[in-house]
């Protein structure tokens, strides 16, 4: 399934700066009965958001009207555990299409990617002035260049590099999905197959 | 030149390399749930594309089915509405499934070895972190996200980056009362949950050798605890002597075939990992963990960590002894516990039975615990009744449930109530893990009968 094309992105950003957020939180397991892709925002981080009598917690940057935008800042190793893609969509169906923080768990960097949220890793450094931009100006706006490279804070100018392989910038810059390009290779992958050992 | 087992798996298995870009990587066995499938078959539906690879494909339902009364209809809406998902895409493509109430249904990491579908030298996926498991037989083996699922029903292939490579070492022998599992914990406090992130793990030396096949799928389990992609024991006697016969098996000459492949999975002597490191087996004592990540972890006998000793965040590591309601510097031994689970695809094989068992026996459960005992398949069930495991598990005040991944995740009913504590030997001990507010103390299947049978954090080896 083709998705959005990501380019320039200049958003307003929500900021989570707890290390370690795991795929259960981002959505509890409780969550994953569904069989089509549809409503997982509403549960984003349910049990951080809601508490057991499904009133809002206030405190939480979800639900702290200061707080909006198209990005999502988090702690480092973001996203570990679970490889429930689920997650990804919980982050993608919420409004969110690009998540930072300073280290990526695999899995969930991957699922991203799949599903055209661009995952950038930064320094703990700047990650750290980040949240410092949010901090002092809760609207503050961070600028993500796809086709440069680059993440701003735009309050300050300041910026850095992020890393991406040139087929999956290809891939978000064009919507285009790695199925698409495995159908294409169908009749080699079939060949292959005829000699594998197993 | 000289090639890691990974390397070997891995190169042999790549269709096609793209620059600057992923790899496109064969995948030989597919597994496939309820839960993380129906979007993918979903997407096939949508391009009009059949599995690619039928005979590939195996499907078994576990993550949301009930543990008791399996011979009723599932009464939550949105669980039967999965499995009769799983049921109808498997009919329309000639998956063979393994349905609740089928003779070899189970946990999908369970009974991949069980019925030799796991093998060594192939490529495994499935949409589950923990198919890592499938590594101790010498496979290459890790979870995918539902739109690489897709990939795999679909073309048979994968995108992969190519992950580095790093080795484990530990060394030596292990003291008695330490199992696989605590070598697991003990590896991911070192390393944190983070540290093998980017990396495919061998784990090396005397240690692992001298596992069992269930040891070693344990510690493999646990490497997407430290972030790693998978991890990985090369083949030997013990590898073949287990899979030899089983159902879907080579036999004949088809085995010695695959034999002549197998005896060459093996890391050559001078090939160089891109991290190593070596450890001692008696350094390592019975562990626990005491906060919300499998990387909080310590020996039983030790305090918990104080956050300025530890790697990380301190406003982070408060917030989770919060979540815990425990403090820096306190014994685990003697806290008090609540329910005990034993089961999932880290220790929800007959070994860990066998285990749990030798500490209860003649010993009676404490009466304010709870304890579900869920086998990881029927077939481990079944050789719990067969060995007489099940007489001494009734007599000791104990019952057993029927296969399922169970309050590892909780999304069927077995959830632990918010507040309590839990001794369990499954994987994950993140908040709400267990069921929203539940408090998850991750131990060995002999550290968990040891709570059982006390009501309290114990040292197993103060009851042998």
């Amino acid at each position: 399934m083709a998705y959005d094309k990501f380019n320039i992105l200049k958003s307003s950003a929500v900021p989570l700066p707890i290390e370690n957020i795991d795929t259960d939180q981002i959505i509890p397991a409780r969550f994953l009965k569904a069989t089509e892709r549809v409503g997982f925002g509403d549960n984003l981080f349910r049990d951080w958001r809601y508490n057991q009598d499904d009133s809002l917690k206030s405190e939480f940057p979800l639900n702290d009207k200061r707080y909006s935008g198209k990005i999502l800042v988090g702690g480092k190793n973001f996203g570990s555990g679970s490889s429930r893609e689920h997650a990804a969509w919980a982050v993608y169906d919420y409004g969110f299409r690009c998540v930072v923080s300073s280290f990526f768990a695999d899995i969930f960097r991957n699922n991203c990617l799949n599903i055209g949220v661009l995952p950038v890793q930064v320094s703990a450094g700047f990650l750290q002035k980040i949240f410092s931009a949010i901090e002092s100006e809760s609207d503050s706006k961070l600028t993500i260049d796809l086709p440069k490279q680059t993440i701003t804070i735009d309050s300050s100018g300041e910026f850095e590099n992020f890393k991406i392989n040139s087929y999956k910038k290809e891939n978000m810059l064009n919507g285009f999905d790695d199925i698409d390009y495995l159908m294409n290779i169908k009749d080699q992958i079939g060949e292959f197959a005829k000699n594998t050992p197993l | 030149m000289s090639k890691t087992l990974f390397d070997k798996v891995w190169d042999s298995h790549v269709v096609q390399q793209i620059e600057d870009g992923p790899d496109v990587l064969f995948i030989d066995r597919h597994l496939v749930h309820e839960v993380t499938s129906p979007v993918a078959f979903l997407g096939l539906k949508n391009r009009g594309v059949k599995v690619m690879s039928p005979k590939r494909t195996f499907a078994t339902a576990d993550h949301n089915t009930p543990t008791i009364n399996q011979h009723l209809p599932v009464a939550d809406p949105l669980s039967a509405n999965q499995l009769k998902a799983l049921e109808e895409n498997a009919n329309e493509h000639g998956i063979s499934y393994w349905g609740l109430g089928h003779e070899k249904n189970g946990i999908v990491h369970v009974v991949g070895p069980e019925y030799g579908i796991t093998q060594p030298g192939a490529t495994i996926v499935c949409g589950d972190s923990h198919t890592s498991t499938h590594g101790a037989f010498g496979a290459i083996a890790f979870g995918i996200g539902t739109s690489e699922v897709e990939m795999v029903l679909s073309t048979q292939c994968i995108m992969q980056p190519k992950p580095k490579t790093m080795r484990i070492n530990v060394n030596g022998s292990l003291n008695k009362g330490v199992t696989p599992k605590d070598v697991a914990l003990f590896l991911i406090s070192k390393l944190s949950t983070s540290g093998a992130t980017g990396y495919f793990v061998e784990y090396a030396g005397e240690v692992f050798r001298s596992l069992s096949m269930e040891g070693r799928m344990t510690v493999c389990n646990l490497s997407i605890e430290m972030g790693a992609r998978g991890g990985i024991i090369a083949p030997d006697e013990k590898t073949f002597e287990y899979i030899k016969d089983r159902e879907f098996t080579q036999k004949g000459a088809a085995w010695d075939k695959a034999m002549t492949y197998w005896s060459t999975l093996k890391t050559d002597e001078d090939a160089t990992f891109d991290k190593e490191y070596t450890f001692k087996g008696d350094a390592i004592e019975p562990m626990i963990t005491y906060g919300t990540n499998p990387g909080m972890g310590m020996g039983i006998s030790g305090g918990i960590p104080t956050a300025e000793s530890v790697d990380g965040g301190v406003a982070t590591y408060k917030k989770s002894l919060d979540y815990m309601g425990y403090k820096e510097g306190e014994s685990m031994i003697g806290k008090k516990i609540d329910f005990v689970f034993l089961g999932s695809c880290t220790n929800g094989r007959i070994e860990d039975f066998r285990a749990f068992t030798e500490i209860v026996e003649g010993k009676k459960k404490a009466d304010h615990v709870t304890a579900w005992l869920v086998p990881g398949s029927h077939k481990v069930l079944n050789a719990i009744k067969e060995e007489g495991l099940l007489n001494t598990l009734e007599a000791a005040g104990f019952e057993l449930r029927e296969p399922g991944c169970s309050a590892c995740l909780a999304m069927n009913d077995d959830k632990i109530p918010a507040g309590k504590y839990a001794v369990s030997t499954s994987n994950r001990n993140f908040e709400g893990r267990q069921g929203p507010g539940s408090r998850t103390l991750l131990a060995s299947p002999t550290v968990a009968a040891a709570a059982a049978v006390t009501g309290v954090v114990t040292d197993p080896r103060s009851l042998v």
